[in-house]
């Protein structure tokens, strides 16, 4: 395989540029309850309805940590490959809002739970390291409706207090598709992890995106931008495009670009500003009074090191390692949970490569065509995995097994009935091949005469007639080796 | 009822108000009167003392109604069976509003109740009122209220201090059996030495603080207020102990504060700060601390000069913290959720209305110290300047115990001033909180006690500072000052 090499390069006027991203994303973590209160953090309830004294900022009322978040964070961290804290600090971050009802929101600023790691990105001109420069757990606010009244904002709290993790990586990444694949690794391993669901649509998962720009060769980074809460990653790249490009054209007309705030408009496909850096809040960060400082027991990181789930990346390589895949193959199959899931469970006391094959040949394209995920796959990891048996074992050929298949999508259907009640059994029984084999042999005396005196390709039209005669049941192998005997 | 019965019921009722929490507690146990008897009595007193201006709300008809019910019932179990109780309208209350002393919650009911509130609830006391304090306790004489100014019962054109002013001005005249209310620079021991009461601040992290109006969280710290060392001992008792709500609260076990009190202090070491002499003391102060440390001396106990270097910066470093907790803790109210809301064309209009009208001056005077203090550029100038103050006078004090048991310093730099007197002079006010802010900064168990008085006749209290959780050394030291000082009540009424 010849390796393509990196090219995301945008060509101005004057100059090639580089483009320089770093992202600031925010995970919303998997728990039951909210960040400092036991209010209920289900998604999609009616608003308002999951709110507690706390989570709406009424007098006296305080934050109570909840230790299953701070788990869930170490657990990150410890996935991203990171140093994490045995002490670190909760901040007020304060600023008012309709939506933040305590005035502040409480995060980390100075002393973050996790700090530096890293994350392994396959791109398609090798393996990439995007630099993590930290992880700090803070509480999201509430949500403000401005379109359901023409005078009036409503507010829906059911949000506020939810525990996110922000994630923010070093200026590492260089084009929108290695912004792609870094959004979609650090889901992955979040879902490996159980630490996040990454669901975009729900909000779970979206991004700041910082961006700047600087001509090839250049070591000095450019004046960046931060565009506002992105939620997918196709509106990621397309908004960094539209930077990109941007910048540049301000660049080269001889214009400087202001450190600024800009929001992504995705109906026009472009950006705009929202603030500028002298408009900037001023958030007047300080250690939160309520809270005692985070101090951690390094026996319980130890413990959730231990507890640590297998990754996507040490997954890969023991694929490649015992299962003997090729890198493309191990990388389709580890990229998401689900789908090494499925490939571990079809592989049970099956070929590895063959499973590889149904799975990334066959099983994909009916999920894409059908536009389904693994999980909500028509055939059972189970069944395919006794379908690959059959194969293997010489019970049914593999042009009858993609038949098979194709039955199988239809209610999960058990692949050894099917080839029961159809009778797609191969036919493996050399004397009764051997009956077959006479039979075509004497009714083609001609071609016989053909074949000996040297026309050898006739051989593949004996081949075919037999497997005709067996409605293809014909175990091919055993056809071969009859018919070469009585030939000679 | 007759005239002579009912007559009789009247004298006894008098009486009743003007006995100490622990005799109404023990009173009722017997069953020398009823709950009910003693809630009409302090009904009775407060009715008649509107001008002193303590209740903002009166829960009179409620109390009235539980008392009777308590002698029904007759339950005994508890450390405060049938006793009504007062408290600082800073402690939420459910159903009753709770204002803080500010506009901004003037129409405010809880739907929930404070965990000290409920400690007093469950130990069978029952609500009373709530009373005048300053606005969001900001404040050393009570004129920041929105309800008005509190009047001392030691003189109508007199502060009762603040910003627990209500609670001590009605503890004083006998309005309720005792009382609680908070301290974040000195607002029970302040107004305790200002209205000849006790007042105990216990270590920060002994009462959970869920539940009561936040000002500066890091130094807010809820205590007894009481006409005797005894009743502050059973108060204490009754109202503290580790609450999983408040992450600052501390599981340690709440010593048996009553039982364990004694004078007997022969043998403790107790320290007098050589910077707590400071200029332009009147010479009454210093020789009630003279008397102070006589009476400790006859009591047994050993004097030792020490030094607690880092004092004069506590004040600075108190008008830095306080106020950068009490922006962020006071952004809530914004007009959104509940409490006053101004009209506005837009959000940030209704906002600005919202708490222009909503807060009082001194409230907005700290909020803009605050949040310049937090602001950036001036974060390490000040406040982080004044977090290391703030260790350095926590070591001071650190240092200071492992001489000492205790330390003795007056309560305040002078007696009750005039109403008016400081008002337009804040600085001068918060010279006020000298000699408590740096116990609040440190985070130790502090109480003054009722020790003497001025020229005037005005009170005047002496501090016990005690190492941190040791509540009961500094409880024991009062007692002994309390029972040589022999301090009476010697104001004429002249509000009824």
């Amino acid at each position: 395989m010849t390796e393509k090499k990196f090219d995301y390069f945008i060509n101005g006027e004057k100059d090639k540029w580089e483009v320089i991203i770093g992202l600031e994303v925010h995970a919303q973590v998997l728990s039951q309850s909210k960040l400092f209160s036991s209010s209920s953090t289900k998604f999609g309830s009616e608003p308002n309805t999951q709110v507690s004294l706390v989570d709406s900022g009424f007098p006296g009322m305080l934050p109570v940590i909840n230790q299953f978040c701070i788990e869930q964070s170490i657990k990150t961290g410890l996935g991203l490959k990171a140093k994490i804290n045995l002490n670190s600090v909760f901040d007020r971050k304060n600023y008012f809002y309709a939506d933040l009802p305590q005035g502040y929101q409480i995060s980390q600023y100075k002393n973050p739970i996790v700090g530096e790691g890293e994350v392994i990105l396959d791109m398609p001109y090798g393996t990439k390291k995007i630099g993590i420069e930290r992880l700090h757990l803070e509480q999201d606010a509430g949500k403000s409706i401005h379109d359901m009244d023409p005078e009036n904002s409503f507010v829906d709290l059911n949000r506020s207090g939810v525990a996110l993790m922000e994630i923010v990586s070093k200026p590492d990444l260089r084009s929108p598709q290695e912004v792609n694949f870094y959004i979609k690794k650090l889901r992955s391993i979040m879902r490996y992890l159980g630490t996040c669901d990454g669901n975009m649509q729900e909000g779970s998962l979206r991004a700041d995106v910082n961006v700047s720009v600087r001509t090839v060769g250049d070591k000095k980074f450019g004046t960046r931008c931060e565009i506002k809460n992105v939620n997918s990653i196709k509106f990621m790249e397309m908004a960094i495009e539209y930077e990109a490009n941007r910048q540049i054209q301000l660049l080269e007309s001889g214009k400087i670009i202001d450190q600024e705030t800009r929001l992504f408009d995705t109906k026009k496909n472009s950006t705009r500003s929202m603030r500028s850096k002298e408009d900037a809040h001023d958030y007047r960060y300080f250690p939160d009074p309520d809270l005692l400082p985070l101090n951690l027991d390094k026996d319980l990181i130890d413990k959730l090191k231990k507890e640590l789930p297998e990754l996507p990346d040490q997954k890969k390589e023991r694929f490649i390692k015992e299962h003997n895949l090729s890198s493309y193959e191990a990388n389709i199959l580890v990229s998401e949970k689900e789908i090494s899931d499925y490939y571990e469970e079809v592989i049970k006391g099956c070929d590895k490569k063959l499973a590889t094959n149904w799975i990334t040949v066959e099983l994909f394209a009916v999920l894409n065509k059908k536009n389904l995920s693994i999980k909500q796959s028509p055939i059972s990891a189970k069944n395919l995995s006794s379908l690959i048996k059959m194969i293997t074992s010489g019970k049914i050929s593999g042009k009858i097994a993609k038949d098979v298949f194709e039955k199988m999508q239809s209610d999960d259907k058990d692949p050894k009935q099917i080839v029961e009640k159809e009778g797609l059994l191969q036919q493996s029984d050399p004397k009764e091949l051997e009956k077959i084999i006479v039979a075509v042999i004497s009714k083609n005396q001609d071609k016989v005469a053909q074949y000996k005196s040297g026309k050898e390709k006739l051989f593949g039209y004996f081949v075919g007639e037999v497997m005709k005669a067996s409605k293809g049941k014909a175990n091919p192998q055993l056809v071969n080796e009859i018919l070469k005997n009585k030939l000679h | 009822m007759n005239f002579l019965s009912s007559q009789r019921l009247l004298n006894k009722m008098s009486k009743i108000s003007e006995l100490s929490l622990t005799k109404i507690v023990n009173g009722i146990k017997k069953k020398d009167f009823s709950s009910e008897e003693v809630t009409k009595s302090f009904i009775d007193s407060s009715k008649k003392s509107k001008k002193l201006n303590t209740y903002i709300t009166e829960c009179f008809d409620e109390a009235l109604e539980i008392s009777k019910n308590f002698d029904k019932k007759k339950d005994y179990k508890g450390l405060l069976s049938g006793v009504p109780i007062a408290v600082k309208d800073l402690f939420c209350t459910k159903n009753v509003k709770t204002t803080a002393g500010s506009k901004i919650l003037h129409n405010f009911i809880p739907t929930y109740e404070s965990t000290v509130t409920s400690n007093l609830w469950s130990q069978g006391a029952f609500l009373l009122g709530k009373l005048n304090c300053d606005e969001f306790a900001m404040g050393s004489s009570n004129e920041t209220s929105f309800f008005g100014n509190v009047k001392n019962p030691y003189g109508e054109k007199l502060v009762p201090g603040g910003s627990s002013g209500g609670s001590a001005s009605a503890l004083a005249a006998g309005l309720t059996p005792a009382t609680i209310g908070t301290d974040t620079g000195g607002s029970i021991r302040q107004p305790a030495s200002f209205t000849g009461t006790v007042g105990l601040k216990p270590t920060y992290g002994r009462c959970s603080r869920w539940g009561i109006v936040a000002f500066a969280s890091s130094l807010d710290q809820a205590g007894p207020m009481t006409n005797s060392v005894e009743d502050s001992a059973l108060l204490l008792q009754a109202m503290s102990g580790y609450d999983s709500k408040d992450s600052t609260s501390v599981n340690k076990k709440i010593e048996n504060y009553s039982s364990n009190l004694t004078e007997k202090i022969k043998g403790l070491k107790i320290g007098i700060p050589k910077e707590y002499r400071v200029d332009k003391m009147p010479t009454e102060i210093d020789d009630l601390w003279k008397k102070g440390i006589e009476y400790l001396k006859d009591a047994g106990a050993i004097i030792k000069n020490i030094s607690l270097e880092h004092t004069m910066y506590a004040l600075p470093a108190y008008y830095i913290v306080a106020p950068a907790e009490a922006s962020s803790n006071l952004a809530r109210y914004d007009g959104v959720k509940y409490g006053h809301r101004a009209v506005g064309k837009n959000l940030i209009e209704m906002y600005e209305n919202t708490r222009s009208e909503g807060f009082g001056n001194e409230v907005k005077r700290r909020i803009l110290i605050g949040t310049y203090v937090l602001s950036s550029g001036y974060y390490d100038a000040y406040y982080l300047k004044a977090q290391k103050v703030r260790q350095l006078i926590k070591n001071d004090f650190d240092k200071a115990f492992k001489d000492v048991d205790a330390i003795l310093t007056p309560s305040t730099p002078s007696s009750a001033f005039k109403i008016g007197d400081k008002s337009d002079d804040p600085v001068s006010m918060y010279l006020n909180d000298i000699f408590t802010v740096p116990v609040n900064l440190s985070g130790l168990p502090a109480i003054s006690v009722p020790a003497g008085y001025d020229k005037n006749n005005l009170p005047l209290g002496l501090q016990l500072i005690g190492k941190a959780f040791d509540e009961q050394t500094i409880l024991n030291l009062s007692l002994a000052i309390e029972k040589r000082a022999n301090f009476k009540k010697n104001y004429s009424v002249w509000w009824t």
